[in-house]
């Protein structure tokens, strides 16, 4: 099953690729990793996506909270959260398609945030999901870049 | 006053009480290596080898119970003592590595004597440390000593820049304590957990005590063998754990695992409540994981939260140090009856009756279990046992009777060949009133000679067994069982005369070629209180190590010395004239 672990950590040089390294070693899988300061400038904030059974991901989170960086590991799918992910991608437009894709856009709730002759840049805000399912939209060929952040998330309680 | 950072971090290194340091000296650490020089308060060992230092420190922190102290120089000097932290680290073995480093404003730039050291031991270290800034390194000391000792301990590296140690500042204020908001480990076991570890242990009708070298780092003996007297249950040990509950003790049914004994290994298998204390479930412990303690609940006392439920999923967890968790135990018992198992003491007994570890001796040729035997007689069981890694490790494990904790000091995780002479070493300096043996083979002693030459100008008198048997013998058995006698490779041609070896290191060398000399020359080596002393004793080069569990099989299904080592070597026996 699919997890989303969110990870509280020392701001500290060398953090990241010691859960980077943490996940290649031991063979864990990584979907998505993404990590930023937050309002505490001696913390990060990592949130990773991974796919295992129960006892894969009560590994990861054992091993995760084993390294002494490490602050406080949840993992997010076993409680209520809100899951985003920020989809950039570039399309090729032209006369014939520019409608069906001006639909699906506006069907996925995107936002087209430059235009060029003959491109369009899209950005796309939701769960992997419905990312997934937008560009599942698209016409294949007409996909020319795409840039995604991975996931991030919180719980929705007070306190997580 | 002003010190630079060599002479904070020799001060820092103090403060922690350290009183042996094992290194080697390179350009990036000639400041530490300055300030060292001029203080005595801390004692420098110069290895031959940098991982000898590592080994060295190794067997130091293992006689001792205090983390062993390394600092080597930069890139060569790192690399070389890579192999000895990631033996630290497989067997929670707490050890402070310093390294230096290039320059500050040179990193990143395939300076002279760059590796990145933090990258390379990230994944065998369990914490590093890349000091940046001068005011730093009071507190990374301190972290360090901290992190590598509680807990589950472990290595943990602190590299250092060159120009660091050059810098200088006004004196720090040392701090006594650290406390670290992401490194909290747990003590104390659940009480909700305890309560149903009890349970499950008055209802056991067929239970084993299965305690591991967590008993020995967690210092928890005393504890292990009050909980095992109060209940009379059955006690296994793994190769780690040896001494933590003595071998002469009644309840002790021997080593478990794929060398372990067959009363051991058979009690695991029909067992219905296993009590893991302090143990990891590794690969040679449960043999096949499909075929493991196939009725068993499993109750698992360990520090370490990702060793529970890792490799086998267990009922009861009880997260926390092994001597407080036991302690809690023994109270919660106390006044409790357990259930009758005389019956399963019978069964056990019987499985006792098989006489595993008896083996033939031969006319003409030295056994290599009657050397360790004899070395258990001649010591009187009271030596420090360090060994490297083979066959002979195993015979040291099976024959010498460990009867208190810290006297068995082996590599098991790792396996590392080469870690038996440095340890040593490193044993005799924390406990240089002890008799220690270094048992080995020919093979394994090879890979760490240079250390003869560090242990002559120290004065660290060892007696070294060497267990000759002319061959990679752990190779050579498995080659024997399962590829069908092809002994590719794990012949040695060539062996030096280790007699002429020792003498030319400055040593006492002593060849033993028949078993009427073999006593003898042990006596006569213990005797030597103050020289280290080679023992060359060719043995059986055709000796196993028996019981086994041969690969894929389960607990209860061993091959046993006569019975199956026949079975095994029938179709070829012609070939064995
Ligand atoms: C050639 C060869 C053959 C081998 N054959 C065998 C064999 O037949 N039988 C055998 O037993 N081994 C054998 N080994 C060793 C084996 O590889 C493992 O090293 C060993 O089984 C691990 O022992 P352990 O489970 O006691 O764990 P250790 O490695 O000693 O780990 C200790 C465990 O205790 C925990 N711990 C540490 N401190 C504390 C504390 N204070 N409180 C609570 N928990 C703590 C740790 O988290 C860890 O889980 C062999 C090795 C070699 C090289
Ligand atoms: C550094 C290292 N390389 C290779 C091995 C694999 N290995 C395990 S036992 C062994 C043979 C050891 O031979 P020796 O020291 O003579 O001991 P014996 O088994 O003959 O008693 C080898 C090569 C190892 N454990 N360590
Ligand atoms: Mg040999």
């Amino acid at each position: 099953m699919r997890h989303i672990i969110s990870v509280l950590l020392e701001n500290e040089a060398g953090a990241l690729s010691r859960v980077s390294g943490l996940f290649s070693a031991r063979g864990f899988n990584i979907e998505s990793l993404t990590v930023a300061a937050t309002n505490d400038e001696t913390l990060s904030r990592m949130t990773i996506v991974s796919v295992g059974d129960d006892g894969i991901i009560e590994q990861i989170v054992k091993q995760l909270n084993k390294l002494i960086d490490v602050v406080k590991v949840t993992d997010l799918t076993s409680m209520e959260h809100i899951e985003r992910e920020l989809l950039l991608v570039k399309i090729d437009v032209n006369p014939d398609t520019q409608a069906d894709i001006d639909r699906q856009i506006d069907k996925f709730s995107g936002k087209i945030i430059d235009v060029s002759e003959d491109t369009y840049l899209v950005e796309v805000v939701g769960q992997s999901k419905k990312i997934n399912e937008f560009l599942g939209s698209l016409d294949a060929l007409k996909i020319l870049e795409v840039s995604r952040t991975g996931v991030t998330g919180v719980c929705q309680k007070r306190e997580g | 006053m002003k010190l630079n950072g060599a002479q904070i971090l020799v001060q820092s290194l103090k403060n922690e009480g350290v009183d042996h340091i094992f290194g080697y000296p390179g350009g990036a650490v000639l400041h530490i290596y300055d300030a060292l020089g001029a203080q005595d308060d801390i004692k420098h060992i110069l290895v031959r080898h940098e991982q000898g230092a590592t080994h060295a420190a190794d067997g130091y922190a293992r006689a001792s119970g205090k983390p062993g102290v390394v600092l080597v120089t930069s890139g060569p000097g790192i690399t070389n003592a890579v192999t000895g932290i990631a033996t630290a680290h497989m067997d929670s073995i707490p050890m402070v590595v310093i390294s230096g480093q290039v320059p500050s404003p040179l990193i990143g730039n395939d300076a002279f004597q760059e590796v990145d050291a933090v990258g390379i031991t990230r994944s065998c270290v369990k914490h590093n440390f890349l000091i940046k800034d001068i005011n730093q390194i009071s507190l990374t000391i301190k972290k360090a000593f901290h992190i590598a000792s509680t807990g589950r301990p472990g290595p943990v590296l602190i590299d250092i820049p060159k120009d660091i140690t050059i810098a200088q500042i006004q004196e720090p204020n040392y701090i006594d304590t650290v406390d670290m908001r992401s490194y909290q480990p747990v003590v104390d076991a659940e009480p909700k957990q305890i309560i149903k570890a009890v349970e499950l242990i008055l209802s056991a009708k067929q239970p084993v005590i299965y305690a591991g070298g967590g008993c020995v780092i967690g210092n928890a003996d005393q504890e292990l063998r009050e909980f095992t007297r109060q209940l009379g249950f059955p006690i296994t040990q793994t190769l780690m754990g040896l001494g933590a509950y003595p071998a002469k003790g009644e309840l002790f049914i021997g080593m478990l695992g794929m060398h372990g004994t067959y009363e051991a290994n058979m009690t695991m298998h029909d067992s219905d409540c296993v009590i893991a204390v302090g143990a990891r479930f590794d690969d040679r412990i449960t043999a096949n994981i499909s075929k493991f303690c196939p009725t068993a609940k499993i109750i698992h006392i360990d520090i370490d939260p990702s060793s529970i439920g890792k490799n086998v999923a267990v009922n009861v967890p009880l997260v926390g140090e092994v001597k407080s968790v036991l302690k809690d135990l023994i109270q919660a018992l106390k006044g409790k009856k357990t259930t009758d198992i005389s019956a399963w003491w019978a069964q056990i007994n019987e499985w006792r009756g098989v006489d595993s570890l008896a083996y033939q001796t031969k006319e003409g040729v030295i056994k290599p279990q009657t050397v360790i035997e004899t070395l258990y007689e001649v010591t009187k069981g009271e030596a420090i046992v360090t060994s490297d890694v083979g066959q002979h490790q195993m015979w040291a494990a099976q024959y010498y009777h460990f009867n208190e904790p810290r006297r068995w000091i082996n590599s098991g995780g790792l396996g590392t060949m080469g870690f038996g002479l440095p340890a040593a070493m490193g044993a005799k300096l924390a406990k240089p009133d002890r008799d220690v043996a270094c048992v080995t083979g020919e093979g394994s002693i090879q890979m760490m000679l240079q250390e003869l030459s560090t242990m002559l100008q120290y004065n660290t008198p060892v007696k070294i067994i060497n267990l000759n048997n002319g061959y990679l013998g752990m190779v050579r058995q498995w080659q024997e069982f399962f590829y069908e006698k092809r002994y590719a490779m794990s012949y040695m041609e060539a062996l030096p005369d280790f007699v002429k070896l020792a003498e030319s290191y400055g040593h006492i060398g002593v060849k033993v070629e028949r078993e009427e000399d073999l006593k003898p020359a042990l006596i006569e080596a213990f005797k030597q209180k103050d020289r280290t002393v080679f023992l060359d004793i060719i043995t059986d080069p055709n000796e196993n190590v028996f019981p086994m569990i041969p690969s894929g099989a389960g607990h209860n299904e061993m091959l046993l010395a006569g019975r199956d080592e026949m079975a095994s070597t029938n179709d070829e026996g012609l070939d064995q004239v």
